[in-house]
C-alpha cells in the first residue's frame, strides 16, 4: 500500500503546484501562499514513503528491487531511495516544493512574492509531469524477486550518500533565484529592492552547490582508488558551470543592490544559473559522453529534459528580451571602482563558465553532427581533456585572484589606482616570497609558481583589508566587524587557499606502483612501506583482501590496511585506500592486483599529495563564507522586523532579505 | 564613463578574453584532444598514422591481462572480435577494468604499435559498457564479426571475448 500512497501524494503534490502557478500568476497570491506550502508536505511525504520502501525492503517496488539489498546497511538504504534516476528526481521534486514553500513563509507580501512563487509552481509541476509520466519511482513489480540487485558499491560511501542532496539544494536552489528573476521581469521591477530580496536565495543556493560539488570531489579522490579529485568528465563540468555563473550572479547582485547597476546582466546570470543546471541534469541523466559518472541511462528522457530545458530557458530569455529594455540604468561609475571591479568579476567568471561549455558541448555536437552524417564518422568522436581546461582557465583564474583584493578595498563609484597599490604592497612582497620558496620546493613549474603567487596574494590582502577595516581599534574591532565582512574575507581567503593546494597538489603530487611479496619493502616521499601480506576479512555485505602494510617516518611505525572489496551481489569490485594524513598531505596507499605469474606477489600503489587538504578546506570555507553572508542578511532582516514588526515596508533604506530568521 | 560605452568596454573585453583563452586552448589541444578509435579502424589505416592522442574502445581479451618484466605495468590487449590493439598503462586500473568487459583507453601509440594509455575509462555499471567500446563490437559487428549483442552491452561470438 505504501508505494501507492507515495504515488497519490505525489499526484497531490502536483494538483497543488498547478494551483500555486495559476493563483500566483493571477490574483490569488494568499491562496497560492498556502497551496505552496500543502504541495511541498505532500512532497516530502511521498519522498518518505518511498524512503520506507526501501528501508523495509519491500521488493515489490521496482526501483527497491533494482537497487537495495537485503544485506545493505540502513544508511545506504536511506541514501539508496535517491541513488538512482526515479529517486533523485523525486528528491528534485521535493527541495523544488521545498524551496516553494520555504519562499511562501519567510517571504514579504507583495507582487513579488506571488509572482515568483507562480513560476516555481511552473517548474514544480514540470518537475512532477516528468517524475509521474516518465520516471515513476513507484511502479510494482508484479512478481516480486526474493532479494534486491543492490546499490552499486561505489556509491556506498558517506560522501556519496549526501553528494545528491547538497547538489541538488544547489542546483533546484537556482530554480527559485530563477523564479524571482522572471518574477522581476513580469513585474518590470529589476531594482534594488529586488536584489536585496533575490541574493539570499542565491547565496544559499551557490554555498550548497560549493558543498555538493566538493563532497564529490572528495569521493573521487578517495573511492576511485588513483587519488584523483577532478577530471574535467562532462558530468563534472555540468556542475561546475552553473558554479561559476552563480559566483558571478552573488557578485553582481551586490551591485544592483547597492547601486541599483548592472540590473539586466544580473537578472540575464540568474536565468542562466538555472538554465545551466537544467543542462547539467541532462548530461547526467541522458548519457551523452562516456563518463567515469554514467550510470543506466535512457536516451528518451534525456529528450524530455532537454525539451524542458528549451522551454524553460525559452520563455525566461523571451520575457528578458521583452522586458530588459524598459529596466532602468544605474548610476555611473568609473571604471577604476568597486563597480568596476565587480564588472571584471563578472567577465573572467562568465568568460570561465563559456569556456568550460565550449571544452564540455564540442565533443557532444561533434558526435550529433556525425550520427547526422554531417561530418565524416572519424572525425565525429572525441573528447577534450585536461590540458585545454588547464590552458584556458589558469589565466581567468590568475586575472580573477590579482584583481579580488583591489575590488575589496576599493570604494563606490571612483577609486585612485596608485594609492590602493601603494597601499597592498606588503601583500604583493609576502606573495612573491612565496611563490618563490614554492618554485624553489616544487621545481620550477609556470602553473605552481603562479598559483601560489596569486593565492597568497588574495590571503594577505584579505588580511590586509580586515585590518584596514579594523582601523585603530585593534583586535576588539576586528572581532565587531560585519558579518557580511567576515563572510567576504573567508570566501576570498578560501578561494586562495583552494588555489594554492590544487596548483600545488597537481604540479607537485608523486605516485609509484611497487611490486612486493610478503617481507619487501618500498621507499617513497621519506617513507618506508614493509608489506605483510593479504587477509581475507569478511565485511557486512562484501568480502575484502585487507594488505596490512607497515609504513615508517620518522623512526615511527604505523599500520596501514588498504582494501580490495569485492560486493557479491553485483560482482563488483571497489578500492579501498588507506590514507594517513600529514601536515603537508596526504600518503596514499591503494592495494592493486596479485601478479598473475608470481603468486603472492601485490601491486601496491603508493602516491604523496601535498596539500590536498587546502583543495577541500578551501572548497569549504567558500560555502562558510557563502553562508555567513546570507546569516548576515537574515540577522539584519529579524532586526529590521523588530523595529517595525506591524508594517513591513518596502523603504529601500531598510535592509531586508527573502528568507526570514523565523522559519 | 557612459552606459553605452561601459557595455560595449563589456563585451569588447569578454571578446578579446574569450579569443586570448580559446588561442591557448587551441594550442593545448594537441595534447588534449583524443579522437576515437576502433581497433579496426587501426588495423585498416595502420598505427603509424596515429601520432595523436586516441580513444580505443573495446574488450579487454580474455587472457591477454599480464603486468610485464617488473610487474609494474598493466598490459592487456582491447579486441573488438575482429582486431586488437596491445595496451600498456602505468598505475593500478579503476575497479571495473576487468578481462572480458568493456573498456576506453587514451594515450599515444609508442614505436612498437602500442598504445601508451595514460587514462583508463570503464563504466561503473555491471550492466552496461562505455559507449566508444560498444560502438567498436557494433561496428565491427556490422562489416561481419561475430558478436553476440544485449541491452547496452555485447560480448564476441561465443560469449567470451578470445
Amino acid at each position: 500500500m505504501i508505494a501507492e500512497l507515495g504515488h497519490l501524494l505525489a499526484f497531490l503534490a502536483l494538483g497543488a503546484a498547478v494551483g500555486q502557478s495559476v493563483l500566483g500568476l493571477t490574483s490569488g497570491g494568499e491562496a497560492a501562499r498556502r497551496l505552496a506550502v500543502a504541495g511541498a508536505i505532500f512532497a516530502a511525504l511521498s519522498l518518505l514513503t518511498l524512503i520506507i520502501s526501501f528501508v523495509r525492503l519491500d521488493f515489490s517496488v521496482e526501483l527497491v528491487a533494482a537497487h537495495s539489498h537485503s544485506q545493505k546497511p540502513l544508511l545506504y538504504r536511506i541514501a539508496g531511495a535517491w541513488g538512482n534516476h526515479e529517486g533523485s528526481m523525486l528528491l528534485w521534486c521535493v527541495i523544488m516544493a521545498g524551496y516553494g514553500a520555504l519562499a511562501a513563509l519567510t517571504m514579504r507580501e507583495g507582487k513579488l512574492r506571488d509572482r515568483a512563487l507562480g513560476v516555481q509552481g511552473l517548474l514544480t509541476v514540470g518537475s512532477f509531469l516528468y517524475l509521474l509520466f516518465v520516471s515513476s519511482p513507484f511502479t510494482r513489480l508484479a512478481d516480486p524477486p526474493f532479494d534486491g540487485a543492490g546499490l552499486n558499491p561505489l556509491l556506498q560511501d558517506p560522501a556519496v550518500a549526501l553528494h545528491p542532496p547538497f547538489l541538488y539544494l544547489g542546483y533546484v536552489g537556482m530554480s527559485f533565484v530563477f523564479s524571482l528573476a522572471a518574477a522581476g521581469l513580469i513585474n518590470g521591477e529589476i531594482d534594488r529592492d529586488w536584489a536585496r530580496r533575490t541574493r539570499p536565495w542565491a547565496l544559499g543556493a551557490w554555498s550548497c552547490l560549493t558543498i555538493g560539488i566538493a563532497l564529490g570531489a572528495i569521493w573521487a579522490y578517495y573511492e576511485l582508488g588513483w587519488g584523483g579529485w577532478w577530471f574535467w568528465d562532462p558530468v563534472e563540468n555540468a556542475s561546475f558551470m552553473p558554479w561559476l555563473v552563480a559566483a558571478a550572479l552573488v557578485h553582481s547582485l551586490i551591485v544592483t543592490e547597492k547601486r541599483g547597476g548592472m540590473a539586466s546582466w544580473t537578472v540575464f546570470l540568474a536565468v542562466l544559473a538555472f538554465c545551466l543546471s537544467l543542462l547539467g541534469t541532462f548530461l547526467v541523466r541522458s548519457g551523452v559522453l562516456t563518463s567515469v559518472h554514467a550510470f543506466a541511462v535512457d536516451p528518451a528522457r534525456g529528450t524530455i529534459l532537454l525539451i524542458g530545458l528549451g522551454l524553460a530557458g525559452g520563455a525566461a530569455l523571451a520575457l528578458f528580451a521583452w522586458r530588459a529594455p524598459q529596466l532602468k540604468a544605474g548610476p555611473e561609475f568609473d571604471p577604476v571602482s568597486r563597480e568596476g571591479a565587480l564588472v571584471l568579476n563578472n567577465l573572467f567568471l562568465s568568460v570561465s563558465a563559456a569556456l568550460v561549455l565550449v571544452g564540455t558541448v564540442t565533443p557532444m555536437v561533434l558526435q550529433w553532427m556525425g550520427e547526422a552524417k554531417l561530418i565524416a564518422p572519424e572525425a565525429a568522436s572525441m573528447s577534450i581533456g585536461e590540458p585545454y581546461f588547464q590552458l584556458t582557465l589558469a589565466p581567468m583564474v590568475a586575472f580573477l585572484l590579482l584583481f579580488m583584493p583591489l575590488a575589496q578595498a576599493a570604494p563606490w563609484r571612483k577609486a585612485e589606482m596608485t594609492p590602493l597599490l601603494k597601499w597592498l604592497l606588503p601583500s604583493a612582497i609576502i606573495a612573491v616570497l612565496a611563490a618563490l620558496v614554492a618554485l624553489a620546493m616544487g621545481g620550477w613549474g609556470v602553473f605552481l609558481g603562479f598559483g601560489v603567487l596569486v593565492g597568497v596574494w588574495v590571503i594577505a590582502g584579505v588580511a590586509q583589508d580586515i585590518l584596514r577595516r579594523a582601523g585603530a581599534g585593534g583586535w576588539r574591532r576586528i572581532l565587531k566587524l560585519p558579518l557580511t565582512v567576515w563572510g567576504m574575507a573567508i570566501a576570498h581567503i578560501g578561494m586562495g587557499v583552494f588555489v594554492i593546494g590544487a596548483t600545488v597538489e597537481t604540479a607537485a603530487r608523486t605516485e609509484q606502483t611497487f611490486p612486493l611479496a610478503q617481507g619487501q619493502s618500498a621507499e617513497m616521499a621519506g617513507w618506508s612501506f614493509e608489506f605483510q601480506g593479504v587477509k581475507i576479512v569478511d565485511g557486512p555485505n562484501y568480502v575484502a583482501t585487507r594488505a596490512d602494510i607497515l609504513a615508517t617516518h620518522d623512526g615511527r611505525t604505523e599500520l596501514l590496511q588498504p582494501e580490495q572489496r569485492s560486493y557479491p551481489v553485483s560482482e563488483m569490485g571497489t578500492t579501498e585506500v588507506a590514507i594517513r594524513k600529514t601536515l603537508g598531505g596526504d600518503v596514499y596507499v591503494a592495494l592493486g592486483d596479485q601478479l598473475r605469474d608470481q603468486d603472492g606477489v601485490w601491486r601496491i600503489r603508493i602516491a604523496h599529495h601535498p596539500l590536498i587538504d587546502w583543495v577541500f578546506g578551501g572548497a569549504a570555507l567558500i560555502a562558510v563564507g557563502g553562508f555567513m553572508s546570507l546569516a548576515a542578511r537574515l540577522r539584519r532582516r529579524s532586526a529590521a522586523n523588530a523595529e517595525a514588526p506591524a508594517a513591513p515596508t518596502p523603504e529601500p533604506a531598510k535592509p531586508e532579505a527573502g528568507v526570514g530568521a523565523s522559519a | 564613463m557612459r552606459k553605452r560605452s561601459q557595455r560595449l568596454w563589456f563585451i569588447g573585453a569578454a571578446g578579446v578574453l574569450m579569443a586570448g583563452a580559446v588561442t591557448l586552448g587551441v594550442i593545448g589541444l594537441g595534447g588534449a584532444v583524443a579522437f576515437f578509435q576502433s581497433p579496426s579502424d587501426i588495423a585498416s589505416k595502420g598505427v603509424e598514422t596515429f601520432k595523436q592522442n586516441v580513444r580505443v574502445g573495446g574488450l579487454i581479451e580474455v587472457g591477454s591481462q599480464t603486468h610485464g618484466e617488473d610487474g609494474k605495468l598493466l598490459q592487456f590487449r582491447i579486441t573488438d572480435c575482429k582486431n586488437t590493439v596491445p595496451v600498456v598503462f602505468d598505475g593500478i586500473p579503476p575497479d571495473m577494468v576487468v578481462e572480458g568487459k568493456g573498456v576506453v583507453a587514451e594515450g599515444k601509440f609508442d614505436v612498437h604499435g602500442t598504445l601508451v594509455a595514460t587514462r583508463v575509462l570503464a563504466k561503473h555499471d555491471e550492466n552496461y559498457m562505455p559507449k566508444e567500446a560498444y560502438d567498436s563490437l557494433k561496428r565491427a559487428a556490422e562489416s561481419g564479426g561475430e558478436q553476440a549483442m544485449a541491452d547496452g552491452t555485447m560480448t564476441c561470438g561465443d560469449g567470451s571475448a578470445t
